[in-house]
């Protein structure tokens, strides 16, 4: 589940300060995977910092079970699939990952690295960062419903963080994946009154938890709602129901205090776009021999860069993953002499990667 | 061969239609407001358009895979379609649609 985790890094934090490294990464989708990748093969360390609790980026959430045939020598291979040879392939550089955590703030310090910091806290520093954001961040999609906003982080929300937030609560859950399943039956036996609304009789979630939600109903556990949220009902900030509107039939108001809508995730710039770079049409134009934005030691690579002839393609953004290493070398070693070796015939880039004879 | 797409401000355009292109690459295309955040691979919702009532028959139903997309996009109604999922032929010149919220952001 996407909410509540915490990474392992963080917890390690405390007073210790920062963690320093020489490379951080801005999204763990398949282009910055394979950045961490070209970065190890040049003795550059990696973290990387990704929103959703799990690495793949848009190959995971969106179509982890869906072909992609564009990738050179694979056939075919589906987003999960790639997302995992990927894994595979950068293991030998020991990546940290800080999963759950959206980059929030960038800073030069007064040494001229960077240093940043995640919405959970985390702080790094590096002497370079890599923005391989794709089409922005995953975040909760908000039901355009008017007035919405009023009542978010007070009795409406888009994750739980902490399930005692809800203990003894009058809860509404909308949506029929997997999130609002799984919450359903999390939260129904410390709820005080559980109802979920969705818009038709029939749900996507795993069939599982959809039988598990069944039984509920049937024993008068869940009060389930066929229909869809036209407005909310309440004053300051506080719910006190929603008007439903069913397919046929007329409106109703369903008592809750708080609601809990799980429509699946959208992607948002989010806080790049406040970290001081040009920005053309919420992408980040690059030059195509370093791939560096307008800031010298930030880069940008995949979706979210843009220069003339771009194609938004996985191949793409290995590329581009490919040259800007060879840059940001240059800027984490500057007194050492750049080398190009093949993986084939280099026998210190063999011994990096853990299969030398 | 055309489409007719209106936004929900009314404003209308005529865009142009090429056979076995989706209607959401043709409204994409012609540099109008279309996330297609997914990039048609019916996982996202954010090609949500509604299809004018009379053009229903001739554009067809949904598929399950598209059903259950719907799921993560609002105000859905009878007329809901994910643009990605219907592909241009010459039976649906003139088709008229609107594009929701979903699919401008």
């Amino acid at each position: 589940m996407a909410d509540g985790s915490v990474s392992e890094a963080s917890l390690h934090m405390g007073e210790t300060g920062p963690i320093e490294t020489d490379v951080v990464i801005i999204g763990a989708g398949p282009v910055g995977l394979f950045a961490v990748f070209e970065l190890g093969l040049n003795d550059m360390k990696s973290h990387l910092i990704d929103i959703l609790d799990r690495p793949g980026g848009q190959c995971a959430e969106l179509y982890p079970e869906k072909p992609i045939y564009d990738i050179p020598a694979l056939p075919s291979v589906t987003g999960q699939g790639l997302t995992d040879r990927l894994m595979e392939q950068i293991k030998p550089f020991h990546p940290v990952f800080h999963f759950s955590q959206m980059a929030e703030s960038l800073r030069k310090t007064e040494d001229g690295r960077w240093h940043i910091e995640t919405d959970a806290g985390t702080a790094l520093i590096a002497k370079v960062v890599v923005i391989a954001a794709g089409g922005g961040s995953f975040m909760p999609k908000k039901p355009p419903i008017a007035g919405i906003e009023a009542y978010e982080a007070k009795s409406v929300f888009y994750a739980v963080r902490r399930m005692e937030t809800f203990r003894d609560r009058s809860i509404l859950i909308a949506g029929g994946g997997d999130s609002a399943l799984d919450w359903t039956l999390n939260l129904q036996p410390m709820a005080s009154e559980l109802q979920l609304i969705h818009r038709r009789d029939d749900f996507r979630a795993a069939p599982d938890s959809v039988a598990k939600m069944r039984e509920l109903v049937a024993a008068g556990k869940v009060k389930l709602h066929i229909g869809q949220i036209v407005s909310l009902e309440g004053e300051g900030g506080q719910l006190a129901g929603v008007r439903v509107k069913p397919d046929n039939g007329d409106d109703y108001v369903v008592q809750c205090d708080c609601m809990l809508p799980f429509f699946g995730l959208t992607m948002k710039l989010g806080p790049v776009a406040n970290f001081g770079l040009n920005l053309t049409e919420n992408l980040i134009p690059v030059d195509t021999a370093k791939f560096e934005t307008s800031e010298q030691g930030i880069f940008a690579i995949g979706d979210i860069n843009s220069y003339p002839g771009k194609l938004k393609l996985i191949l793409s953004g290995f590329h581009e993953a490919a040259l800007m290493a060879q840059e940001a070398f240059r800027i984490v070693h500057p007194t050492a002499r750049y080398r190009f070796q093949y993986t084939t015939s280099s026998s210190s880039l063999q011994e990096k990667l853990g299969v030398s004879a | 061969m055309r489409l007719i797409v209106k936004q929900l401000d009314g404003t209308e355009t005529e865009v142009t239609g090429r056979l076995n292109w989706t209607v959401m690459e043709l409204i994409r295309d012609a540099g109008l407001p279309m996330r297609a955040e997914c990039g048609g691979s019916c996982a996202c919702a954010t090609c949500h358009v509604y299809i004018d009532q009379d053009w229903m028959e001739k554009v067809g139903g949904r598929n399950d895979e598209e059903s259950y997309t719907l799921d993560g996009a609002f105000n859905v109604q009878d007329n809901s379609r994910l643009s990605c999922q219907i592909t241009f032929k010459p039976e649906l010149d003139g088709l008229s649609m609107t594009l929701t919220k979903d699919a401008t952001g």
